[in-house]
């Protein structure tokens, strides 16, 4: 099914600047993979190695964060709209952290 | 240069003394680098060492911006034991590369320091903050 996902700035330049675009899923995964057959790119700044949803990037279905809604195994109807914004991290103190890859190094 | 009123840069260091002896974060919504609303929000890592604003209320400030026709110009934390430099966490983590990074550091409780940093691409450049009444940093203030 067609679902509007909401663009990031920063992922923008996969999307030719486009804010808003259309994609197909069932669920947050086929959706993410579909947006990235359509954006080639993208996925490589969304997913952890393993597959998995990166720590530091946020998706949201109808403004639930999907970590509430069973992640990338989310459900998606007619109508929803997806939202991927970058988490806001950072901090002081690096002792005993293993920070992620960046969100978006370009 | 990022401007911002004696008000919003108080509610910024109230909210940082409140969070403590955790960090705190907040984004600033304006035009223009000028500071028009602040949203403190909360640190879903409740840590001195790192800071993750909570995802839905992240969600919710911004769709507000958008709808005010604001843009994000600021992204501030604190750091309560270090100075107001990126750290390494800071730069990896950046991803917005049109906003100011604003570290406040708390390391001398009595004498709050306020930073702000341009970060893109790993690289960081700091730039004026100007708070209204004030010298701006990075020149010495009184």
């Amino acid at each position: 099914m067609a679902v509007e996902v909401r663009i990031p700035t920063i992922l923008r330049k996969h999307t030719g600047g486009s804010k808003a675009v259309t994609a197909e899923g069932d669920t947050v995964r086929d959706l993410l993979g579909d947006l990235d057959r359509r954006y080639p790119g993208i996925a490589g700044q969304l997913f952890n190695a393993d597959g998995s949803l990166h720590r530091f990037v946020n998706v949201y279905v109808n403004d639930e964060d999907v970590r509430f809604l069973g992640a990338l195994d989310a459900k998606l109807d007619d109508g929803d709209v997806v939202a991927i914004l970058p988490a806001v991290a950072g901090g002081g103190g690096s002792v005993g952290l293993k920070p992620g890859p960046p969100v978006d190094r370009g | 240069m990022l401007e911002l009123d004696q008000d919003q840069y108080e509610a910024l260091v109230a909210h940082a003394r409140a969070e403590y002896p955790n960090e705190a974060c907040a984004l600033l919504a304006g035009r223009d680098g000028v500071a028009e609303r602040v949203y403190p929000l909360p640190n879903a890592e409740a840590s001195p060492t790192f800071y993750v604003v909570e995802p839905k209320a992240q969600l919710r400030a911004m769709t507000e911006m958008d709808d005010l026709g604001l843009d994000l110009v600021g992204i501030f934390h604190s750091h309560v034991a270090t100075e107001a430099y990126p750290s390494r966490t800071d730069v990896e983590l950046a991803a917005y590369p049109d906003a100011a990074y604003l570290i406040l550091s708390l390391a001398d409780q009595e004498a709050p320091v306020l930073r702000a940093f341009r970060i893109r691409d790993g690289q960081v450049d700091e730039e004026p903050v100007q708070v209204a009444g004030r010298q701006p940093t990075p020149s010495r203030r009184p």
